[in-house]
């Protein structure tokens, strides 16, 4: 008896093509995504992009640049230095960051040089500052940990003078057989001073502070320095989600329609296909445009999102989401032959344009690849337009890119709705 | 002037050949009944009416007004089988949504609203969704939407299907009024006693041809279906049944046909009494349309 129930629940569950690939297609396709993401598929993780301002100009700060060139996990740029000779300064390096061409900013305070490394409380003096998006909160640390280990690995001749100067304050003057030790050992560094670190040389990956080798000051140059940055970002990164999946539910409305007979109903008053899919679509724009504000007002509310310094970006962020979310809804909705089939496809299609989107893990952590390959979801285009207004505070002419894109989504989803939806015209 | 002239009109899926030169004429203010066993082409040629199929040859004249699919079609209702409704609104709202669906101004929109709503008795429950209706109730919003616009011309497709009686009665009676407003009907349905008194005309379609139309009477005499048909229950079969007799019910029914009941009756009851049967009941039944409809396409009405 009991097999007869597990030999039905199979046949019923491989009749339902919907519920089959939900059941087995669906979790490997996650598993996939995810693993791409975080596993970067032995890419491993990306490079963080960061310009550096060398205010010092030192032998030291010259030497720790080069180092800074030479690791791996950098992609150090030094802005047009590089094409007219000039040197970034520190305005250009604070834009770069702005506009989200840079993760970071290193600026080598003058006296970089004398103050690198400080030991045991040394004078009270930043080496270091730090210009950081507060969007990819990670490239800080990361750059902070890597600094120390390029002072402390690279810089072996630099540590050792420090500290023995350093003991020299504090515990007085070296005998004269101490001395000769002390220029004997010196002297030993400085032979090995151009030998490439040794395998596994580990820095001290931890964040600069008072008591590291390099002491440095961080500033947040987007997100008006307000801790509420990952807000805005999950605001909108969880509205664009949700938006698509009730798009494609209301946009399900369709296939019910012409199931219960009211579609061939409607067809035969003055109603046509393209006033019917367009007046689903301005529903689905309405209720779209009313679903992420209510997102951002209880953002706003509950989270301290600063809305309402930012009311024009989000009304054009907002509409656009909004305009390509309902073309996205009526697409699904027309290419499919039932509601079951609409379930199951929306759920794999929403999930994935999220995962690689960005709606459920920051792009920017992504590897290059997964990064690139997230632009072709519409999620990266909605993410990036609600960062640009709510984290680098962009004018609203700096929106033109995901306009565009936006726009032609929505062009083009609509346009190829209208042509699926042929099926359902006068035969 | 017709209200709906159909010529020739052919249509075809694939192999499949739906409508086969298809000819129907209904007068202004005229009950037809559309006939047909299932798949002989009566949802084709209501949907080549609506203007959702296109004809491969032939015309489709509403109110002498030559239309092709795309033409709206002024002065025509349609009430489909299906209760094509939005279940989530009121029949109120639904009306109103139909109003708007057909071209209405706001003001007629609101009056027909409230004219419909008592002719359909769902005053009271106007602003209830219509999903928990019966349906009875369904099916009486379902006839008012799609006549809102008070078409001179409706096609109503089974109106009554999964109705009770007494519903299918006030449907019946509903449609009664439309005609008296003038209104010409074209209706397919499987209850034909039901009916059958109240239609003016009939069309039978069967394999995409029109195989009847006229009047029931005119009909049956066409077909010789002159005969009536008199049955005798018995308390105990027979023996041996009389030839003249057809044998039902492992000889408990004797069913008997002839032309004058008066003459006839006398002849089979001595009969019957002088082979001893003990008759417990009579019944006498004038063909009709199920006969009919029999008789011309070989089929039953839901083969």
């Amino acid at each position: 008896m009991i097999r007869a129930f597990i030999a039905i629940g199979f046949r019923e569950l491989f009749r339902r093509k919907a519920e089959l690939l939900l059941t087995f297609a669906v979790p490997i396709a996650f598993f996939s995504i995810f693993a791409l993401i975080f596993g970067g598929q032995g890419s491993s993780t990306p490079d963080i992009e960061i310009a550096v301002v060398d205010l010092d100009d030192s032998e030291t700060s010259r030497k720790v640049i080069e180092l800074m060139k030479a690791e791996g996990a950098l992609d150090v740029q030094m802005g047009p230095l590089d094409e007219a000779g000039d040197r970034l300064d520190l305005e250009a390096a604070r834009a770069l960051v702005r506009d989200g061409d840079v993760s970071l900013a290193v600026v080598l305070l003058p006296g970089f040089g004398e103050r690198v490394p400080s030991f045991f409380g040394g004078p009270d003096e930043d080496a270091v500052l730090m210009l950081r998006d507060p969007a990819d909160p990670i490239a800080g640390n990361v750059v902070g940990g890597l600094l120390q280990k390029i002072v402390m690995s690279g810089l072996p001749e630099r540590m050792a003078e420090r500290g023995l100067e350093r003991m020299d304050d504090l515990v007085g003057a070296l005998t004269p057989e101490q001395e000769k030790r002390k220029d004997e050992v010196m002297g030993f560094i400085r032979q090995g001073f151009d030998r490439e670190p040794a395998e596994g040389e580990e820095g001290a990956a931890r964040s600069p502070d008072a008591g590291s080798p390099v002491r440095a000051r961080i500033e947040d140059v987007t997100g008006d320095g307000k801790p509420s940055g990952m807000i805005s970002y999950y605001a909108a990164a969880i509205a664009v989600m949700f938006l698509l999946f009730s798009a494609s539910g209301a946009g399900g409305t369709l296939l019910e329609e012409e199931q219960n007979g009211t579609l061939e109903r409607l067809l035969t008053t003055r109603v046509t296909m393209t006033t019917l899919l367009l007046g689903k679509g301005a529903f689905l724009v309405t209720m779209g445009v009313i679903q992420i504000t209510i997102m951002f007002l209880w953002g706003a509310l509950v989270f301290g999102l600063d809305l309402f310094s930012h009311l024009a970006g989000f009304a054009v962020m907002t509409s656009l989401t909004a305009l390509a979310a309902s073309a996205f809804g009526l697409l699904l909705a027309t290419m499919c032959r039932s509601r079951a089939q609409l379930a199951g496809v929306s759920t794999i299609v929403i999930l994935s344009m999220s995962a690689l989107g960005g709606s459920m893990f920051p792009r920017f952590l992504m590897s290059e690849a997964m990064q690139a390959a997230g632009l072709a979801t519409f999620n990266a285009w909605a993410l990036e337009g609600y960062l640009k207004v709510f984290w680098r505070g962009a004018p609203l002419v700096d929106l033109w890119p995901q306009a565009l894109v936006l726009l032609g989504i929505t062009t083009a989803f609509f346009l190829l709705a209208r042509q699926f939806a042929r099926r359902w015209e006068t035969v | 002037m017709t209200a709906l002239h159909v010529e020739s009109a052919r249509k075809r899926f694939g192999d499949r050949e739906a409508l086969a030169g298809v000819d129907l004429e209904v007068a202004e203010g005229e009950f037809l009944m559309l006939l047909g066993p299932n798949g002989a082409g009566k949802t084709t040629l209501v949907r080549a009416v609506t203007g959702r199929v296109r004809l491969d040859a032939g015309r489709v004249c509403v109110f002498g007004r030559d239309l092709g699919p795309r033409d709206t079609r002024e002065g025509l209702g349609l009430v489909p089988q299906e209760i094509a409704l939005y279940g989530d609104l009121t029949p109120r709202e639904n009306l109103r949504a139909f109003g708007r669906f057909l071209g209405l101004d706001e003001a007629r929109i609101r009056t027909r609203t409230e004219e419909l709503l008592g002719w359909i008795n769902l005053a009271d429950r106007a602003d209830e969704p219509a999903r928990g209706f019966s349906g009875g109730m369904k099916r009486r919003l379902n006839i008012a939407c799609g006549v809102i616009h008070a078409p001179k011309l409706v096609l109503l497709d089974e109106p009554t299907v999964g109705v009770d009686p007494q519903s299918r009665e006030r449907i019946y009676d509903m449609l009664d009024e439309l005609r008296a407003d003038g209104t010409a009907i074209v209706m397919t349905t499987h209850q034909l006693e039901e009916i059958e008194s109240r239609c003016d005309r009939i069309a039978i379609i069967d394999e995409g041809r029109r195989v009847a139309a006229g009047t029931l009477g005119d009909l049956l005499a066409e077909a010789g279906l002159r005969d009536r048909e008199v049955t005798f229950s018995l308390a105990r079969p027979l023996a041996e049944a009389p030839a003249e007799f057809r044998v039902e019910e492992g000889g408990r029914r004797l069913v008997a046909r002839c032309e004058r009941v008066v003459e006839a009756l006398p002849v089979l009851s001595s009969e019957l009494d002088r082979l001893g049967a003990e008759v417990t009941d009579l019944a006498v039944r004038a063909p009709g349309l199920h006969d009919l409809f029999l008789e011309l396409t070989g089929k039953e009405l839901r083969e």
